[in-house]
């Protein structure tokens, strides 16, 4: 066998079991979340991921990132076929595989996927801009300080760098063809004729040897196939890991109305007991029932698979919270930072349980070691954050678990909303009036 | 006022049309209760067949279950519930989007199921159904108003076109703020805020929502909610402007168009 394809076959078999392996963790961990049904309405869910992830519909509600991150977008998935003929050439040992047999549309494929590139390119280096020069506010917050920063750039700098592999790769295959030295068809003169490479292809590399340029096609290649490589190994780790997630995420969005909030089935079950005359309290508890299920979230194993898989989804763009009216007035919560917060310490449990075992507990929970009570009493429930996330995450299910938990198991509620409550179960209205008072508004002038 | 309840109503042995579930803003706010007023006099106008439950009527529960306190709110809802459905109600009518949300989406799941309408929705279908005339030289002809969509009607519910229908029915120049629809910015009272204090920041969100109203140089900011409409009397209180920026529920912007 060829020694450039063991090493290719070993290269890439390593970054796709690598991958694998990640991605089996991040399942792990999402299952940890609590069961929720979201297979319903299959039609509708489908109908919603292509609109909102295929479709980027949400994405356009604010234009200028919207186009910029199309060509981002566009760019990513006609590339892979590209990636295709990589893979295809690397373990065959061949060089432009489908350029034979694809003829005028091989032509036309990798045309479109060099003017995508080069928007890519404009759109990667605005994108560097607007987050490190013009500082843009949303992405400059106080939760994206440290790693977040670094893993957006990097991931920009990496597609920047894979961009330059494309170019280098078809532009100097271009001069060698014209050299009549090109892999492809040794012997022959002639052009690919590829929209930008036949054109900056002679221009930059016209000067090269022709061993040289040899050289430097072989760095434009395996550049390329490391690059993938590398960055379907970083997803995982990074932000970026939403270029997968939103499609599931999106299926399985929360299809009811906004204002809808969750019924607990449990305090069902408790109150209907009390308002039960017939029901004896000093019944002994039904042997089949559910072990009793904490009120609320306190952690994240507390949330629902979705919850997590939100986390997961997460970009970090912010948007949530350049909406969210709290944060827009100085408060301390951030539904960005609730998601970030998820996903941080899912990643930790996720660990501790692989290392120390399934029941592990470090004394650690998602509500006070990361999310603080002021964030959650912030919230106004008003559902921007929700309507805002271009992948359908839902911050505000998150915050309303946690203050589940908070009023409901430990009774730490802001003391103006003890008296609120106290009024609600003793008078019936939120204010102290009496509940016969109710229709007086009828009789006053 | 002419008011029946559904206790009156069982006993004459008759049965209402629809039930108009007054809330507890609707019923002990004082700025509130006139938004009531105003919306019986549409529905006394239109001879539409009502009725209250005066004090059978309790707290849904939605402050409590914002709040985080399941308990207490399905107390109240199964308490409702259970008066709802011993009166056969099967249509209610509320100028609170708190109650609709509460009674339209979340009583379901507890065994109260009714077609349940914000005001805004019944008094437009009211007026296209010819049931409702405003008077040709309206009191608003012309002027500017804007509408503070209310979180829990709009994004909650997704109703964003009966109230502004109604506002161009009045002759009035619709405005618009800069941030509305779906992208509207909350008042600041929803998720119980309106019963404590705000957490400590540098700004209250109603002085942050006024000040897009005040943008528009409408004269008027109508709204669908009494908590809103709270947050953004406030809000003008504070920015000197109630001589300029009037305040209103749509109820009462086309009670006063149709001069009742
Ligand atoms: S629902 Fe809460 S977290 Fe989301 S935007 Fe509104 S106030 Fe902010
Ligand atoms: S939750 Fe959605 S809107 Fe908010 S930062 Fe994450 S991806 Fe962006």
């Amino acid at each position: 066998m060829n020694i450039s394809i063991l090493f290719f076959c070993i290269i890439a078999s390593l970054g796709v079991a690598f991958f694998s392996y990640n991605i089996w963790k991040i399942r792990y961990n999402i299952n940890l979340g609590l069961a929720l049904e979201r297979k319903d309405q299959k039609r509708k869910r489908l109908k919603t991921m292509i609109l909102v992830a295929f479709g980027q519909k949400k994405m356009f509600s604010r234009p200028i990132p919207a186009i910029l991150h199309l060509c981002l977008y566009v760019a990513f998935v006609i590339t892979q076929v590209e990636l295709l003929e990589i893979f295809a050439d690397g373990i065959l040992n061949e060089h432009r595989l489908f350029k034979s047999s694809l003829g005028g549309f091989y032509t036309f494929t990798i045309s479109f996927i060099e003017i995508l590139s080069v928007l890519a390119f404009i759109a990667t280096i605005a994108f560097l801009a607007r987050r490190n020069l013009l500082k843009l506010p949303r992405l400059n917050m106080k939760e994206m300080i440290g790693w977040p920063t670094k893993d957006a750039n990097l991931i920009l700098i990496f597609e920047l760098i894979l961009l330059v592999c494309i170019f280098t790769m078809n532009g100097t295959d271009e001069v060698l063809f014209q050299r009549g030295a090109s892999h492809f068809s040794e012997g022959t003169t002639g052009s690919f004729g590829f929209s930008v490479s036949s054109l900056i292809g002679p221009l930059l590399f016209d000067g090269f040897s022709t061993h040289a340029l040899h050289i430097a096609e072989r760095i434009g290649w395996w550049g390329h196939l490391f690059m993938v490589l590398g960055f379907l190994n970083y997803l995982p780790y990074s932000k970026h890991f939403h270029i997968l997630l939103a499609f599931p995420n999106t299926y399985y969005s929360n299809l009811d109305k906004k204002g809808k909030f969750t019924n607990m089935d449990s305090v069902t079950s408790e109150v209907k007991l009390m308002m039960d005359p017939t029901a004896d309290p000093y019944a002994a508890p039904d042997p089949n029932a559910p072990p009793p299920s904490r009120f609320g979230a306190k952690d994240v194993t507390d949330l629902t698979w979705k919850n997590l898989m939100d986390a997961y989804t997460c970009t970090e763009c912010g948007r949530c919270t350049s909406s969210c009216p709290a944060n827009i007035t100085g408060k301390l919560l951030s539904p960005r930072k609730i998601m970030m917060d998820t996903r941080d310490r899912l990643v930790e449990i996720g660990e501790n349980k692989r290392k120390n075992g399934k029941d592990f507990d470090d004394g650690k929970s998602l509500l006070g070691d990361y999310i603080s009570e002021e964030e959650l009493w912030a919230c106004t429930s008003c559902n921007a954050c929700v309507d805002e996330c271009p992948v359908n995450i839902d911050p505000l299910s998150i915050i309303v678990d946690l203050r589940r938990f908070l009023v409901m198991e430990e009774s730490k509620v802001p003391s103006e909303l003890t008296g609120m409550l106290t009024n609600i179960e003793n008078n019936g209205a939120p204010w102290q009036f009496s509940q016969n008072d109710r229709l007086n508004w009828a009789n006053e002038e | 006022m002419q008011v029946p309840t559904m206790a009156d109503m069982m006993a004459k042995g008759e049965n209402p049309d629809i039930l108009f579930w007054v809330g507890c803003s609707g019923s002990f706010d004082d700025r509130a209760k006139k938004i009531t007023k105003a919306l019986v006099k549409i529905l006394n106008n239109c001879q539409v067949s009502f009725a209250v439950l005066g004090s059978e009527e309790s707290c849904t529960g939605d402050p409590a279950k914002r709040a985080g306190n399941e308990f207490t709110y399905q107390m109240q809802a199964m308490m409702n519930i259970e008066v709802l459905n011993a009166y056969e109600i099967k249509k209610i009518v509320t100028a609170c989007p708190h109650c609709f949300n509460t009674l339209k989406n979340e009583y379901p799941e507890l065994g109260g199921d009714y077609e349940v309408i914000h005001h805004t929705q019944m008094i437009q279908d009211l007026i296209n159904r010819g049931k409702l005339g405003l008077e040709e030289s309206g009191s608003f002809k012309g002027k500017k108003i804007t509408f503070h969509d209310p979180c829990y009607l709009g994004r909650a519910n997704d109703v964003y076109e009966a109230p502004r229908q109604l506002i161009e029915k009045l002759d009035a120049e619709l405005v618009e703020m800069k941030r509305c629809r779906t992208k509207g910015l909350c008042c600041g009272a929803g998720g119980a805020q309106m019963f404590k204090e705000a957490e400590k920041g540098n700004k209250e969100i109603n002085i942050e929502r006024t000040e897009d109203a005040i943008e528009t140089a409408a004269e008027v900011i109508a709204t669908g909610c009494p908590f809103c409409n709270t947050m953004m009397t406030d809000g003008i209180k504070n920015a000197e402007k109630e001589g300029t920026v009037k305040v209103l529920d749509i109820a009462e912007l086309i009670a006063n168009a149709a001069e009742l």
